[in-house]
């Protein structure tokens, strides 16, 4: 009997048979394996590990705790939905790189030693390159490539530190970290590659937009989150990230206020929303850290639910920026609902998941008396509502009508948003499901009236802010444009290093050419060709001088050349026969 | 010759309806402050009505800033990169 299997081996195995399976099977497999993972995963006990011995270090490919089951919890839930949600687009790449990525985002959080996580978090890489790749646009293919070069970068400074930090610590296991030496500065960037820090960020809002229908679905899910397990994981409590979760809150919905491609405005609210979870990591109480696992939790669910919605307005109207869309409404009622349910969690109201998950984190802000960061996390609150929350449903389904009149989303995709809508009400509705299972034992209370009250003044004014604006038409119109961002420095700093590099060193390199191939040879080459000539007429030119008369001088002059021309010497003839009589001699 | 069924925004008295209620939930929301129990961490909690400001005026500098700062500095033709 087996007792139990990693879910990362029945994702990542069962990735592989899928090409192989046809029509109803392909579906049933593809569904069966969240399944039977989660079978075997609640019925495995909280601190069961494996330990493998290898090449005299003790691997631990397999660990379970509290911290690592709720995000292994979401990892299941959103990837049962994310298949459930593909399986009308038929994209065999699609499955088995979703699923592999699944199974490696899976592989990461139950890793207990350094080796496995950085083997896992580099096939998170790789996978995930297929799900953007798969769209098979010009802007897609660039798009991944920079995807891929970044965080083959970011992997590189993270194997640089874990190398360094296994010589200084002499063991692999993988457990509380905290910044105190070189090597633990640089897992801690490499992880913040991942997690999209500021100025680290531009790979997400770059790439996930340029993604698959499905894509980026699974995308939103997997690999922020998973950065956000393993900074939770090994640098809990660490100030520096209170300060950058902050600004990660805040500088991104600035961008998303004035940005026209819908799920550009969701990739940079993704990024606010990881801020929170990395302010409270970096808190690093009970409280904080709760709040973190419990709104990489609900966030998951929501962010995934409006990728899946504005997934469904691609996949039906072939369109996704803000100008071109408007007025949905009456052709895809239920996505429409669905997508409002996700913006109504996400901007944190009332009996949403949001509400719930966003306030412990908070509270650990006002617990610790950071008024700065507290405001600033307020602030943010008011703006995910305003550009996600009203932005995202009003320019896509309400607002202009574009004219588009098309089909509902497909029911295989109306299903997935449903269960997802249906998690985001229950767990806002019924905090204790979500509460039972973070990490520490949870006293928290989210439904006092004062705190109901004010989220909603908040919430509600700042609709009424937008409102005002939009009438009064200072809002910002939406303009077919880009906006840059950081990804600047390597898109266009690339093409100037790449034509620096042409004209300095292939300068060098045609300067040296010339010198040595156009000049140098030619020179030498003529003057080895004439140095016989040369030396024979200075040798014989007193006595050339006495003995003939000018031309005779000339002819013989000439004729001396043309001999050293072709190489025709007496001198010459000799020792060619001397060689061969040696030759003989030798073979004889 | 308009055969399309009309919907619900479509009719502009709708979307009045909508505008109302949100004031009036407004309304009633700055009317029920005063009955509710405050448990504050910071000094600023007990100004009344200070979430609703904050509320509104972050919004509206958000835009602003996001519009007469940020929009000037960093937009660029679609085929800037190409």
């Amino acid at each position: 009997m087996i007792e139990f299997i990693p879910p990362a081996f029945i994702y990542i195995l069962g990735a592989l048979v899928v090409p192989l399976l046809r029509g109803r099977v392909k579906s049933v497999w593809m569904l069966l394996l969240p399944l039977v993972s989660f079978f075997f995963l609640i019925n495995t006990q909280v601190g069961t590990s494996w330990e493998i011995s290898f090449l005299g270090f003790d691997l631990v490919p397999f660990k379970i705790d509290r911290l690592s089951l709720v995000f292994a919890y979401i990892f299941h839930l959103i990837s049962l939905i994310g298949i459930i949600y593909t399986l009308g687009i038929r994209s065999d790449l699609e499955y088995v790189a979703g699923l592999i990525y699944a199974g490696s985002a899976l592989g990461v959080v139950f890793a207990g030693d350094l080796f496995t996580f950085f083997v896992f978090w580099e096939m998170l890489t790789v996978s995930a390159l297929w799900l953007i790749w798969a769209k098979r646009t010009k802007e897609s293919q660039g798009a991944g490539f920079r995807y891929l070069m970044v965080h083959v970068f970011g992997g590189l400074i993270l194997l640089a530190g874990i190398i360094m930090y296994i010589s200084e610590q002499k063991s692999i296991s993988l457990g509380f970290i905290g910044l105190h030496s070189p090597a633990t500065y640089l897992i801690f960037i490499g992880m913040g590659v991942n997690a999209a820090w500021p100025l680290l960020h531009s790979w997400l809002t770059d790439a996930y937009p340029e993604s698959t229908v499905g894509g980026a679905v699974f995308l939103s899910a997997f690999t922020t989150k998973t950065a956000v397990y393993a900074l939770a994981r090994t640098f809990p409590g660490t100030e520096p990230l209170i300060w950058i979760g902050a600004v990660m809150t805040a500088f991104p919905i600035f961008y998303a206020v004035i940005e026209n491609d819908l799920r550009r405005v969701l990739s940079y609210s993704l990024i606010n929303q990881v801020g929170f979870m990395m302010v409270g990591i970096g808190i690093g109480t009970e409280l904080s850290i709760n709040g973190a696992a419990a709104h990489a939790f609900a966030h998951i669910l929501y962010k995934s639910l409006l990728f899946m919605s504005m997934g469904a307005v691609i996949y039906r109207t072939g369109k996704i920026n803000a100008t071109d869309l408007g007025g949905l409404y009456k052709s895809m009622p239920w996505t429409a609902l669905f997508c409002s349910i996700g913006a109504a969690s996400i901007s944190a109201f009332p009996l949403t998941s949001g509400f719930v998950s966003k306030s412990m984190v908070l509270d650990a802000a006002a617990h610790g008396h950071m008024s700065i960061v507290w405001l600033t996390l307020l602030f943010a609150s008011a703006g995910v509502f305003h550009h996600s929350g009203i932005k995202i449903p009003f320019f896509a389904f309400f607002g202009h009508d574009a004219g588009h009149r098309v089909k509902e989303a497909p029911p295989s995709m109306l299903i997935a948003m449903g269960i997802a809508a249906f998690f985001c009400i229950f767990l806002g509705s019924y905090p204790a499901f979500l509460y039972s299972i973070l990490p520490y034992p949870v006293d928290f209370v989210p439904y006092t009236s004062s705190h109901v009250l004010f989220q909603l003044q908040l919430l509600m004014f700042s609709a009424l802010a937008f409102t005002l604006l939009l009438l009064s038409g200072i809002y910002p119109a939406e303009i077919r444009a880009i906006n840059l961002d950081v990804d600047l420095v390597y898109r266009k700093g690339g093409r100037l290093f790449y034509n620096l590099m042409d004209r300095g060193l292939n300068a060098v390199n045609r300067g040296v050419e010339q010198l040595l191939v156009r000049v140098f040879l030619v020179n030498l080459t003529t003057f080895v060709r004439t140095l016989p000539a040369t030396m024979l007429a200075k040798i014989c030119w007193p006595f050339w001088k006495s003995a003939f008369d000018a031309p005779g001088q000339k002819t013989i002059m000439e004729n001396l050349r043309r001999r050293a021309q072709s190489g025709f010497y007496p001198i010459s003839i000799m020792g060619f026969l001397a060689i061969i009589y040696f030759g003989l001699l030798f073979l004889l | 010759m308009n055969s399309e069924k009309k919907h619900v925004f479509d009719n502009p008295k709708n979307v009045k309806r909508v505008l109302y209620g949100l004031f009036t939930s407004l309304v009633l929301l700055l009317g029920l402050e005063p009955f509710v129990h405050k448990h504050p961490y910071f000094a600023w909690e007990n100004w009344f009505g200070f979430y609703a400001i904050y509320g509104f005026v972050a919004c509206v500098l958000l835009v602003l800033a996001a519009k007469y700062l940020l929009r000037p500095f960093v937009k660029r033709e679609e085929d800037y990169y190409d």
